[in-house]
Formats: C-alpha cells, structure tokens, sequence
C-alpha cells in the first residue's frame, strides 16, 4: 500500500499511453496481429504500428465473438440467464455461476445455507486452481515452448474438470448455481476424490515451479517486460492477479468476504516488480492459497441441505430496485448489475467483465518494448474473449 | 464508509454548486445512489477521487441504461361547472368526477458508475446521470479523464446505447463495426431483417430474409448498404500512420 499513499504530482494527462516519438527517418509499419493469431488466444486484433522492432502505438480491436449477451439476458427470465453466464469466461464457469447468484440474491435477499456455502467455495477454487495453472502454461506456450508445459498443467487441469463433470454433469459449462444453493448436492464419494485430487496438486505446483521459474530464458523474456505501475493500474479499474502483481493489495475476498471467505486462513501474494515474471509468480502462488483454502474447506464441510427451502424457483420475480454484485473470479473483479422492476425478466442486465477492462492498459505495457513482447504481454493479462466481446 | 447523504453533504462543501440529488433503492441491497448534474460531474468526480477520506480511486462498473418514453396514465379527480336543468330552472353546478388522463413521460438515457475504494477498501459509491432526451441531446461529461477505466466502457456505451462522452479521448465503437447504424442496447431497437443469423438457416429467417430481397428489389432507389455491412477495415487506414 506504500505506493498508493504517496501523493504523486499529476500532469494532467498523466493517465494517458505515452506517445512515443519515431526516431530518425525510419519508416513505420502498421501491423495488424490477429485476429487468427495463435498467441491472441481467440479472436482478437491488436493494429500495431512498429518502429523497427518498436512499438509506438497498439490499438487493442475485438467484437469478433460480440453476441450482446446483455441484451439476451434482458429478454428471459433470471434464471434463464445462468447457463449463458457459463459462457462468457468458458474457462470457469463456475465463478461466473456464482457471481450471477450472488447478485441475484442481493437483489432479492434469498439466504444460502452453510453446505452450498462451502460447496460454492470448493468448486471456486478449483476453478482458479485450473485457470491459473492453465494460464501460466499458455503463457509459457506463447513464449515458444510448444506443448510440453501447456500439457503439464493440462494433466491437471483434466483431474479438476472430471470432478466438475461427475459433479455437475459437463466439464466446462456447469450450469451448477442456483439462487439461493446448488443445483445437486455432493456425494460422500465425490469429497472423498476431491480430497484425493487437492492432495495431488502440490505435487505438480512444486515440479511445475522447479521446471520453469529459474529457466534462464523464461527469466530473460519476462523480467522488466510490461511494467505496470500500481497507481495507473488501481486508476485504469486492473483487477485480479494483474493487479495484485503490481503489488496492490486488493482481493475481493478478503475486502468483501462475500460467501464464507471470512473463515479460512490465506494469504494475498503481491508483486514488487510489477512485470510479467511477477504475473506468472502471482499465479502459482495464488494457487497454493487456494490449495490452503479447499483443504481447509474439505476439511469442514457440513451436512444439511444446499438449497435454501424458501427460494422460490418457479415463477421468480425480485421486488423492483437495483444491484451491483461482484466476486473475485480468477481473472480479476467479476460483477453483475441488475435492475428489476418486478416483471419476471431483469429490466436492466450487465456484466462487468475483468478480461476487457484489464485490457484498457495493453496499450500503456507494451509500448516501448518489441513486437516480440506483445505476445507475452497479453498472455500476462489472461484473457478469453467470450468475456471481452459477450 | 459514509453513509450516501454524508457523501451528498461532503460534495456540496466542496463543490456549491454541484446539484446532487439521493437515489434511493428500495432493494434488500441498499444500494443507494447519487445523481448528479452533467454540468458538474467532472468536478465532483475529481473530489471523490481526490479526498483524503473517501479516496475513490478505483471506477469499477459503467453502465447505461435506457428509459423510454413512457405514458402513464393515472385517474385524476377533477372538479368542473356542468349546467343542469334543476327543479326546472337551469343552474351551473360544480359536479366531480374521475378522469383518466394519459401523458406521456419524456425518455432518458441514464450512465451509472460503480466506484469503490482500493485504499480505503469501501465502496460501493453509486453515481447516474441523465441525458436530457433521447434523440438529439445525448450527450454527458466523460469521466475518462479521471479514472482511466471508464475508457473502454464509456465507448461500449457510445456503441450500444448512443451516448455520446464527450471530452473522452478515443470515442469509436467498441464491439460493434465501424459504420454501424444503430445502437442494440436501446429497447426499441430492432434487429434487421436481412441476415442469416443462425448457421444453418432455415424457416422463419429464411423467410424474412426473403422477403427482404423482394422489398430491395421492387424498390431499387432505396438501396443502399445495409446497416450490417461491413464497412472495411476503416479505422486505422483512416488514421493513417503517426508520421504521416
């Protein structure tokens, strides 16, 4: 926090990309990456214009995968909505589950009982265990080592998805929450494979680490790469491991402590150099916490029902007013606002999506660098597009 | 964190003349919020994100809502003189009856801000503001230069619901093409009926994509490109090269 509290001196644009001068008379080169390129994970366009090797100006583009997700969420019912909340970030859908019920039951002031509680917090850290190691091995496959570190996490990332499957029925669009609980209620057995698997994931973080962190190369191409520093990254709205890699201290589960996060014991890791090698750490680390977090949420799980008795499912309709709710998803602040004027659809339905808004300041990392460094760049950022465009 | 009216009472010290009215939400969330006046947005916002107390210096959400027109019609009790042929003499009588009277509520377009507070840790601070029609006054401050995160959000809000930010740097549409017409968000849009959509159409979309290529056909002056169309890849050959 030591950095947020020293008052800096403000040029009035201090919050602006810096426009960087071409030197000499070299002549520019607009490059258009994307949007099929391989590193841009989906659909998405960056206009790039190079100086050499140097970037002077990066225009993020994107729409590509654009399906107004808001507007189809305003014409069904709210329940309806939640299997299409699956899709906007496919890679955890249970977060995304999650944060929609809990905006929900905001709005309509429906309580969730204890074992739905800890179920939801299981299923969530599960989920940012699988993203973060599958992030972390993009990022690596994007830095040119094809493959072989993306199946490693992959391995795992496959033990998670059979339990969300034997749980819930798919491996990636889950469609599990409900308001006011989850949808089936967990097997003895299924705790018990659980277990088995959190208890096998330290194994792979130690040989994951050992194999990449002190890799001469990894360390060359990330180190002092895409520097982000925390003032203009709390200005910009960054959230999630973006964030706290620049070393601000701000995780929604700790400052909102929605759900029951109030009762487990974790830390939040933050950076102090603010680049992408930071970013790449923040992650592994975060997903030893949240491997603190299960077992201690394994460990404690109640008895009882997972859903609320008086939730009413059937003809579902909020008093009229409005709501912001949000959670920390792993790729950073996932929040659904919603105003209801008491007819059975939401009047108003919209998403705050923490992939795009963490790409407002792509433009600020990567100018100056190489064109080389985009790629790693945006991998630090960890988006998926189904979010960006809804 | 302070309570809304405690904000309200900190902004009008700071700026006098800032108008800010209370929002309430009649939602278990209680989530109250704070309408300003476009005319002095820009200086509140600057004061919410500057004072040592509350210290909002993470914009979180933006979003734009749309309000129709509305009519409303409601029974009004009203009082009039009727002439009445009374025991056989004609006399003006007051008589009172119930009337329905319809009027029309004027639409607006609406932007909300979700702000919170990274070093305080609180927050939410919910603030609106409302364009005055929505035609052809539409536009509102952009609060881009204050938090950098409304950069991004502000345009998909230019892009979708048609509010024009002004004195925001890089106002183009977002998720949506270049030469689009129309905005999707509003709720009187109407979605064209001149695509495919579905991958593999057929029936209903077929049939009214059909019927669309009859109409263009019978009247060939009013063809022009359709608001789907895409219009190239415009907007950086448009800028040209920075050196240029």
């Amino acid at each position: 926090m030591s950095v947020l509290e020293t008052k800096m001196e403000r040029p009035p644009d201090w919050n602006r990309p810096t426009d960087l001068q071409p030197h000499g008379e070299n002549e520019l080169l607009e490059v258009s990456m994307g949007p099929h390129h391989p590193s841009t994970h989906g659909v998405f366009r960056m206009d790039v214009t190079l100086d050499g090797e140097r970037i002077i100006r990066l225009k993020p583009v994107f729409g590509y995968l654009h399906r107004n997700h808001e507007k189809l969420g305003e014409g069904q019912t709210y329940l309806a909505s939640m299997p299409y909340t699956d899709r906007l970030d496919y890679f955890c859908s249970l977060t995304n589950n999650w944060a929609y019920a809990l905006a929900v039951e905001k709005l309509a002031g429906i309580e969730v009982p204890e074992r739905a509680q800890y179920l939801r917090v299981i299923l969530a850290e599960l989920t940012r265990a699988q993203n973060h190691a599958s992030s972390v091995g993009f990022l690596i496959q994007d830095m040119g080592a094809s493959g072989t570190p993306l199946m490693y996490a992959f391995k795992e990332r496959e033990k998670i998805l059979d339990l969300f499957e034997s749980l819930t029925g798919s491996r990636m669009m889950c469609n599990y929450m409900r308001f006011g609980g989850c949808r089936v209620d967990a097997t003895p057995a299924w705790l018990d494979q659980t277990r088995k698997v959190v208890a096998g994931i330290p194994a792979f973080a130690d040989e994951f680490e050992a194999l990449l962190c002190e890799n001469e190369i990894l360390m060359a191409r990330t180190q002092g790469i895409g520097i982000l520093r925390p003032e203009l990254a709390v200005n910009a709205g960054v959230t999630g491991p973006l964030l706290r890699a620049s070393g601000v201290d701000y995780d929604i589960r700790k400052v909102d402590q929605y759900g029951i996060y109030d009762r487990f014991d974790f830390k939040v890791p933050l950076g102090d150099r603010w680049d992408v090698y930071d970013r790449f750490m923040i992650r592994l680390l975060e997903l030893r916490q949240s491997l603190r977090i299960l077992e201690q949420a394994l460990k404690d799980i109640p008895g009882g029902p997972v859903m609320d008795p008086k939730a009413k499912i059937r003809g579902f309709r909020p008093k009229p007013g409005e709501v912001y709710g949000r959670i920390e998803a792993p790729k950073g602040e996932l929040g659904f606002y919603l105003i209801s004027d008491g007819s059975p659809n939401p009047y108003r339905y919209r998403v705050r999506p923490p992939s795009l808004i963490n790409l407002t300041i792509l433009e600020e990392m990567c100018i100056g660098h190489n064109v080389a460094d985009i790629v790693l760049i945006l991998g630090s950022v960890d988006i998926v597009l189904g979010e960006v465009d809804r | 964190m302070k309570t809304v009216e405690e904000i309200k009472a900190a902004i009008e010290a700071a700026v006098p003349d800032a108008a800010v009215e209370v929002v309430s939400n009649p939602s278990p969330s209680g989530q109250h919020s704070l309408r300003l006046a476009p005319a002095r947005a820009l200086e509140v916002a600057k004061f919410l994100r500057d004072d040592p107390e509350l210290t909002f210096d993470f914009l979180s959400n933006v979003t734009g809502v749309d309000w129709p027109d509305k009519e409303v019609s409601e029974r009004v009790k009203v009082t009039r003189q009727v002439t009445k042929v009374v025991d056989g003499v004609e006399q003006t009588v007051e008589e009172s009856a119930e009337e329905t009277r319809k009027r029309v509520e004027p639409g607006f377009l609406e932007v909300v801000y979700h702000l919170y507070s990274v070093a305080k840790k609180h927050g939410p601070v919910v603030l609106r503001m409302r364009t005055v029609n929505r035609t052809n006054a539409v536009e509102l401050p952009s609060l881009t230069p204050i938090w950098r995160s409304a950069e991004f959000q502000e345009r998909e809000i230019f892009d979708l619901f048609g509010i024009v930010f002004t004195g925001h740097p890089d106002l183009r549409r977002i998720l949506m093409w270049e030469g689009f017409k129309d905005y999707p968000m509003r709720r009187d849009y109407v979605e064209p009926d001149d695509f495919e959509y579905e991958p593999t159409a057929h029936d209903e979309v077929l049939k009214r994509a059909q019927e669309h290529r009859n109409r263009e056909q019978a009247t060939p002056a009013a063809k022009e490109r359709p608001p789907g169309a895409p219009a190239g890849n415009g907007e950086t050959r448009e800028q040209g090269l920075i050196a240029e």
